[in-house]
């Protein structure tokens, strides 16, 4: 199926640093490797440079298609492409696989040059603080002193936001969609079930499962499962699922009964066969432990005075994962500094997911804001 | 000039007058921005660091290629998350008429702003009371809808809010009053006056 608007084939850059990184909880490692994609072209101004931030399963590969695999498009193909909202004729569009990742870039499943095994539970925690520092580095080593923008939806837009308060300086817009300044209890609640199946299946083996030549895939079905419930709405739920039985009748049984039970068991199965465990666990503590307003006694506007960037901030009216209300935390915060700031409430079924579809409005806004971006 | 011509000559009218209310530099909140047209006309007049606030899907997006910057919230809640005395002025033009809340939103008004600037059809015009006395409800240049389709839901004039603004505590600063032809009126205004601007505050 050849694909409209496309930015067709694209391969993975694989990126060295040597230096030590100094990690936030204290720990370092001696050198590590990013992957990331790139898509369009560095201007000689080097000043239409948009990074995309992603969430908890993305990574580099945002848009296209990979060489060795015509069907594995970029989770973010839908925005990024020629004549798209983010459109690579006129930005030069990076991704990138955070550290700690599970696909490329130095994480749980790399090998630890100190032992000649896998990291496995030894990878160290990372945290936002930490991805916007090394993301920083690979815009050195790519020649980008400013970003004209840096975007992402959830956790990518935490690092969005990071940016701003990290490398002020570096970064002109920040596009901060279904977002929230720091998690909640409930928030927190959901990563702990998440993390606590994946701990306590018998395949986990604190965390060093790869020794012994297994993975830990109920517990990454289960996680995968409970954050599935989280993604949508309960109304697109009942849309799509409602009560429909797999065979018509009830079953008695434990085996699937409803559609929405499949459903969940697909995404699960899905999700397990090709992500790392211990990159699920670091991520969700990097969701956890991301809060700026932390060293400033919770105001989260005298964290963000340091922030001169322009915002768009968005949120979709069904996602309660991160409600509306937690983006307009930042957008008053923003208001407070007296820093530029839009900010849309954006009617959408599809609850925090909602972020990664094609809804027409959404992109309407994102197309708007981002031809405004002055190159 | 057809109509689309003269609705536009109208609304630079309507602009201007604001304008000279509101000196260069300020911090401005527009309520019920539309597209941010107004906010961008201050902005390249009077240089001004405006934002709008707006409820509607379309005028939001208007706004951001406007490149206005807007906050999409429902001004019928009030204006929570604004701080107080956080700008300079606050203006709605044309819109308090199409909101439930008139008391509430008056006073989040002057909660968050220094001096408020209010526009608003008026109700008493003396074709509006001609359309009534003839047993219609008036469509006319400032109260261009059919009552089937209109967004105005409070119906109110000059006198009227005169006196809402005396019951709130509220000074009423400086008062301009035009017909349909744009010509300003000094006499009786509230039957020769289409559109009332108001500048108001806080008394002393």
């Amino acid at each position: 199926m050849p694909l409209e608007n496309s930015v067709g084939v694209v391969a993975p850059q694989r990126i060295r640093f040597n230096e030590t990184l100094a990690l936030k909880s204290g720990a370092s490692l001696p050198g590590f490797e990013l992957v990331c994609e790139t898509y369009g072209t560095l201007n000689a101004a080097r000043s239409n440079a948009v990074l995309v931030c992603h969430a908890l399963s993305g990574g580099h590969h945002v848009a296209g298609v990979r060489a060795d695999d015509a069907k594995d498009i970029g989770w973010w193909d839908n925005l990024v492409g020629p004549g798209k909202p983010l459109d690579t004729r006129r930005f030069f569009v990076v991704g990138v696989n955070n550290l700690g990742g599970c696909y490329g870039s130095t994480g749980p499943i790399s090998i630890n040059p100190q032992t000649g095994k896998r990291y496995g539970a030894d990878f160290p925690m990372v945290t936002v603080e930490d991805w916007v520092a090394t993301q920083a580095r690979l815009a050195d080593r790519l020649g980008i002193d400013t970003w004209a923008a840096v975007i992402g939806g959830s956790l990518g837009g935490m690092q969005a936001l990071e940016w701003t308060l990290q490398f002020p300086d570096r970064i002109r817009h920040a596009i901060v969609i279904a977002s929230a300044p720091k998690l909640s209890a409930q928030n927190i609640a959901f990563n702990e079930v998440a993390r606590q199946a994946i701990i306590s299946d018998p395949d986990f083996h604190g965390g060093h499962y790869g020794d012994y030549g297994v993975v830990p895939t109920n517990g990454l079905r289960l996680a995968r499962m409970v954050g599935h419930i989280t993604y949508l709405s309960d109304s697109q739920m009942g849309e799509k699922f409602g009560r429909q039985l797999r065979h018509g009748e009830p079953g008695f049984s434990y085996d699937v009964d409803f559609e929405i039970e499949s459903y969940l068991r697909y995404q699960g199965d899905k999700f397990a066969g090709f992500f790392d465990a211990n990159t699920y666990l670091i991520t969700t503590k990097a969701l956890d432990y991301f809060d700026p307003a932390y060293a400033y006694g919770g105001d989260l506007s005298a964290a963000l005075a340091r922030a001169k960037a322009q915002f768009f901030v968005a949120s979709f009216t069904t996602d309660w994962r991160f409600a509306p209300a937690r983006s307009r935390e930042i957008v008053f915060a923003l208001l407070h500094n007296r820093r530029r700031v839009a900010y849309a409430e954006i009617d959408c079924d599809a609850g925090h997911d909602s972020f990664l579809l094609d809804d027409a409005h959404y992109h309407d806004l994102l197309r708007a804001y981002l031809e405004n971006i002055s190159l | 000039m057809n109509s689309a011509q003269r609705a536009k000559e109208r609304e630079r009218f309507d602009f201007a007058v604001i304008a000279n209310w509101i000196p260069p530099g300020e911090r401005v909140l527009d309520l019920g921005c539309g597209d941010g047209r107004l906010l961008r006309y201050l902005r390249e007049t009077r240089g001004i660091a405006g934002y709008g606030v707006e409820i509607d899907n379309t005028s939001v997006l208007g706004c951001i290629r406007n490149d206005i910057d807007v906050v999409q919230i429902d001004i019928e809640g009030g204006l929570s998350g604004f701080e107080d005395q956080s700008f300079d002025h606050v203006i709605i033009s044309q819109a308090l008429q199409a909101m439930h809340a008139t008391e509430r939103i008056l006073g989040e008004m002057l909660r968050v702003a220094g001096e408020a600037v209010v526009s608003f059809p008026n109700f008493a015009y003396r074709t509006n009371r001609a359309a009534i006395v003839g047993g219609h409800m008036p469509v006319s240049e400032d109260l261009p809808f059919e009552w089937y389709e209109t967004p105005n839901v409070r119906f109110f004039t000059i006198a009227d809010f005169e006196a809402l603004c005396a019951k709130l505590g509220i000074e009423i600063r400086e008062r301009l009053a035009f017909d349909e032809d744009g010509q300003a009126v000094t006499d009786d205004p509230n039957l020769n006056g289409s559109l009332a601007f108001y500048r108001l505050g806080r008394k002393a």
